[in-house]
């Protein structure tokens, strides 16, 4: 396929790989960024929790906690660049027992030591003031204001539109099967035959870096995947909250969240259940339960009336339980990216730079692009603006004037918008737009959007898929199958 | 002979009973309304049933125009019925109530549309 | 920004919107309705089976006729119609309101009024709604949106499928899948009677011999890009039986597991919504708690058959154009369910006017009697034939009936089932 030697090629277009991906175009490089899936952000990332941490769950002797706190002094600007969701909502961590607010004490001191901005803590009442709707046992807490949530999806889709625009090539069903190290550096070979080759290698793949590591015969290391179920609640549930709500974590996991997530809606979870598979993101009946019960007991207004969904996202944790950034010690050209869970999110743009620094101290030249621009359009969103505006808009494309997801008040012009960035899955249009997200779920504008689809890129029907793969919607139109209803009639 | 059965005319669902020493002399009772009769005779002789589908159309507004039988029928007849439907097209204008398929296989029953679609 | 003054706005120009509609403009006044999509019907367009009209017009009629019936009159009739449009937002101070509309054609649109009817009827519960565990392949479809997919558009959303529930709308599911040449493997329903009308249980399933499995849940969906088979758990006594789980194959499940007013608009202005109903809380006149608001069909109670939405609303319209004529009604009280009731509409009645209830009850029985009581006292009883909760029951109270008022009493007139 393409001919072109790449500087650097980026192996996996989560948001880690994406942010690398987005840092590099800044210089003078050729960056390929490759995705196994049809799109972006369909790995660990689309199904993140979305949370900015404040910088107080880890000690300051973790690679985690410094590129953490580093990370999320960075959002602000990011957002005025890129305009991806965030809010810094605060967090609050609430302990209902003396016992608890000892642990809450060592947060507090994590905080301080990995100088988070503004952290607190806090009694009874200046808990309940902050947060009405937390329960009334609760005997304390902490308060990070600096915490936030964003809608992890649009964060990278926002970074990739932002790395393709400086010259990033993006090569999405590219899935890693082999790679040999030559004069050229890498040549990288799919599942399906396809090559590029490349100077540099980084390893972002996620839930897959151990087996990736394993095709550069590089470092030895296991990924194992850690479940996490996700409650949505409806926007109009009751029990929203102002701050992310932590209960006092426990050694495996930072626990049950309660999340006003920035779009409106609110979220529950996740769970924290060690498996080995990496594919299994199916949700069970249990942990429905649990999560129920660990989120009601900081904010009990909670209603299991009010889900309109579930899902399940898998965390790639190491042994270490900290990040894995550095250069290969045993495979040039190398760096490796592992074992990015949680607070990942919050640390990525520091991760970004921290990549970058060793690339350079790898001996990868980098010479700033004059042409590199950091900011993209910002989309309208028909949601967010007032009737005066809305009327502005359909007069300059009338396709903001045709409603497609009711419970979400996405536009036409929105999802067409979606298909023209790359994201032609009904997944990738419900992660960007937010159309079938809401608390239908797709049941009215599905249709709808399928023929949006069809209309925009040429693409039968059958070509139409969920997320990629065999996810087909339809196959057949009416009258290809023979009706044989009453079977053989006496 | 003597049958149990589910009138099935109207949403009553009345439970019915067809008795009968030959085809000639069905006897029905249970039933509610004069309808049943017909029914649970109809039931016994040759079940029938109304059908409804929809047609290709070269519409604008919509892929498909709906259509149904103006009666009951035989139950033998209809997978036949559909399979004809299935392989139809349609041109607009075409309004409620036209004829798409005159005296379906001699039954005097007609097939109509049950919409109006003009362009 | 285009502004229009009108008396009333109707919000969905289905079976309800249209009949409420053709209310007021009879009565003189000024109506538009908003219908979000290309055409007035609503759901009734993607019903093409027969069945509807009974009532109203003594014919059998499928949803596209019953609706285009009333499309016809709404078209003869003074009733301004905006098409593909979406009502975003409401604004009520004290005595104006304001409804914000957009359309491609029309951009945003304010419509200064006085009264607004929500006649926008309900949505489909989905997976999230009942919880169903496993993968999250492609493939499940709400019953709503295979019948759109099917009789609009000729699609086949899958060869071989499984309908979860046994209402009306999973029944005509199934029976419509099966007539486009798909297998339907099973109906499954969590209740142990089926939820959907007899007639249906013969002609959709039994005349395919479709199996149905009452008492039953799903228990996993499996699959990972799309739906390949399914778990079905038995119940006994409401409680999983695991051991005796099996597993169905099918790349398809259509969902019809219940529907919901569709209130987001209302919630978001502050209207009390019933907990029981999903629908706003209504007075006799199907008023909101909100001046100037009413609400009618399946936005306000989701139910059985069109007939009875047009019913409520040709009601409703009335309602709308007494109060627009400044009539003042008649002193009310609440009304409650009581013994064996789920819920009833309205919340509100009147002594001195006519009253016209909808309920549901909570069980099965055949022979049972609906009682009303007013401060403890017997007002009425009526005999019923058979009972179950999927089936709707009405009833009236006529002006006069209740003649026990009292300023020593509450006054609220309670019904039960027994």
């Amino acid at each position: 396929m393409s001919k072109e030697i790449f500087d650097v090629a980026i192996i996996g277009a989560g948001v880690v790989g994406s942010a690398i991906a987005r840092k590099l175009s800044s210089y003078n490089l050729k960056v390929a960024l490759l995705e196994k899936e049809c799109d972006v952000s369909f790995g660990v990332s689309k199904a993140n929790s979305g949370i900015i941490h404040g910088g107080f769950h880890h000690g300051s002797e973790y690679l985690k906690s410094k590129l953490e706190v580093q990370g999320n002094r960075m959002f602000d600007r990011l957002e005025q660049e890129l305009h991806f969701p965030f809010r810094r909502c605060g967090i609050m961590v609430a302990a209902f027992s003396v016992e608890e607010m000892k642990t809450v004490e060592q947060l507090y001191m994590n905080g301080v030591n990995n100088k988070a901005v503004g952290i607190e803590m806090c009694n009874r009442s200046r808990m309940l003031s902050l947060e009405p709707k937390l329960n009334d046992d609760v005997v304390g807490g902490l308060y990070a204001p600096a915490g936030g949530i964003i809608e992890p999806y649009r964060f990278v889709f926002s970074l990739v539109e932002s790395a393709l625009k400086n010259g990033v090539k993006l090569f999405t069903e590219f899935k890693v099967t082999s790679a040999e190290h030559n004069s050229n550096g890498y040549g990288i070979v799919s599942e399906d035959g396809k090559k590029i080759e490349s100077r540099w290698v980084v390893n972002a793949s996620g839930l897959f870096a151990d087996e990736v590591s394993g095709i550069f015969n590089a470092e030895e290391f296991k990924i194992t995947p850690r479940k996490g179920e996700e409650f949505l609640l409806d926007r109009n549930s009751a029990a929203r909250t102002e701050h992310v709500i932590f209960p006092v974590p426990d050694h495996v996991s930072k626990g049950i969240l309660v999340i006003p997530t920035v779009e409106g809606t609110t979220m529950l979870g996740p769970t924290a259940i060690p498996q080995d598979s990496k594919e299994d993101v199916s949700t069970t009946a249990i942990n429905l339960k649990m999560v129920f019960s660990s989120a009601r007991r900081m904010v009990p207004s909670i209603s299991g009336r009010d889900i309109i969904t579930s899902f399940t996202g898998l965390r790639p944790v190491l042994e270490s339980g900290d990040f894995y950034i550095d250069v290969s010690a045993k495979q040039p050209n190398l760096i490796q990216v592992a074992g990015i869970q949680s607070p990942g999110l919050t640390a990525v743009p520091a991760i970004a730079e921290y990549v970058k620094d060793l690339l350079k101290k790898d001996g990868l030249v980098l010479t700033e692009k004059s042409s590199y621009d950091p900011t993209i359009d910002k989309l309208p969103r028909m949601r967010t603006i007032s009737p005066v505006e809305a009327d502005e808009l359909i007069k300059s494309d009338p396709a903001f004037g045709e409603i497609v997801c009711r419970c979400e008040s996405v536009s036409e012009a929105e999802i067409v918008a979606a298909v023209k960035n790359g994201h032609t899955t009904l997944d990738g249009i419900k992660f960007y737009t937010r159309a079938q997200m809401g608390r239908c779920q797709g049941g009215f504008c599905t249709d709808r959007i399928i023929k949006i689809i069809q209309r925009e890129t040429g693409l039968s029907y059958e070509d139409i898929t969920k997320r990629g793969k065999a996810s087909w919607i339809l196959e057949d139109k009416i009258g290809d199958l023979e009706v044989n209803s009453y079977g053989n009639m006496e | 002979m003597k049958k149990e059965m589910i009138c099935i005319s109207c949403p009553m669902g009345c439970r019915i009973t067809a008795e009968w020493e030959n085809d000639n002399d069905i006897k029905v009772t249970g039933n509610k309304c004069p309808r049943g009769i017909v029914y649970g005779r109809e039931e016994i002789l040759s079940p029938r049933r109304v059908v409804t589908a929809t047609i290709d159309i070269n519409s604008s507004s919509l892929g498909r125009i709906p259509v149904m039988t103006t009666g009951t029928v035989p139950k033998g007849i209809i997978d036949s019925l559909l399979n004809r439907i299935y392989k139809m097209h349609l041109e607009t204008p075409i309004a409620r109530d036209d004829i798409i398929m005159k005296n379906i296989d001699d039954t005097g029953i007609d097939l109509i549309a049950t919409r109006t679609v003009t362009t | 920004m285009k502004e229009i003054k009108v008396d009333t706005l109707v919000i969905g120009g289905g079976s309800a919107g249209m009949a409420a509609a053709l209310e007021i403009a009879e009565r003189g006044f000024s109506v538009t309705i908003a219908e979000r999509e290309n055409s007035m019907g609503g759901i009734l367009n993607q019903c093409i089976h027969n069945g509807f009209g009974l009532h109203h017009f003594k014919e059998e009629l499928s949803g596209p006729a019953y609706a285009e019936k009333f499309i016809d009159m709404v078209d003869s009739s003074k009733i301004k119609v905006f098409l593909d449009m979406t009502v975003m937002d409401i604004e009520q101070t004290t005595d104006d309101l304001t409804a914000y509309g957009l359309s491609r054609d029309n951009g945003m649109v304010k419509f200064s009024i006085k009264t607004v009817v929500f006649a926008n009827g309900c949505r489909e519960r989905n997976r999230g709604s009942i919880g169903t565990p496993g993968t999250r392949p492609s493939g499940i479809f709400t019953a709503g949106l295979a019948q759109r997919l099917v009789n609009m558009e000729g699609f086949i959303p899958g060869k071989e499928c499984v309908v979860v529930g046994s209402g009306d709308i999973g029944l005509i599911m199934a029976r419509r899948m099966t007539w486009i040449g798909s297998k339907v493997k099973a109906v499954i329903e969590i209740q142990p009677y089926p939820a959907g009308l007899t007639r249906n249980i013969v002609q959709c399933l039994n005349d395919f011999d479709i199996p149905l499995y009452l008492s039953h849940v799903v228990g996993e969906i499996h699959g990972r890009d799309r739906v390949e088979s399914i778990d079905v758990i038995p119940l006994e006594n409401g409680v999983e039986q695991k051991d005796k789980s099996f597993n169905i194959k099918c790349d398809s499940l259509l969902l019809a597991v219940g529907l919901v007013p569709d209130n987001e608009l209302a919630q978001k202005i502050g209207i009390t919504i019933n907990p029981e109903t999903n629908g706003p809380v209504v007075n006799r006149q199907l008023m909101t708690g909100q001046n100037g608001i009413f609400a009618c069909g399946n936005v306000l109670h989701v139910h059985d058959l069109v007939d009875f939405v047009t019913e409520e609303s040709e009601r409703c319209g009335r309602y709308v154009a007494d109060y627009l004529d400044n009539k003042k009604p008649a002193d009310q009280y609440k009304t409650t369910p009581g013994k064996n009731v789920k819920y009833l509409v309205p919340n509100y009645y009147s002594p001195k006017e006519d009253n016209k209830f909808y309920l549901r009850t909570m069980i099965v029985k055949n022979r049972a009697e609906l009682v009303v009581k007013v401060n403890g006292k017997e007002i009425t009883r009526k005999k019923l034939n058979h009972i179950q909760p999927s089936e709707m029951i009405s009833f009236s109270i006529p002006g006069g009936k209740v003649e026990n008022i009292s300023e020593l009493h509450n006054n609220i007139l309670e019904v039960q089932i027994v």
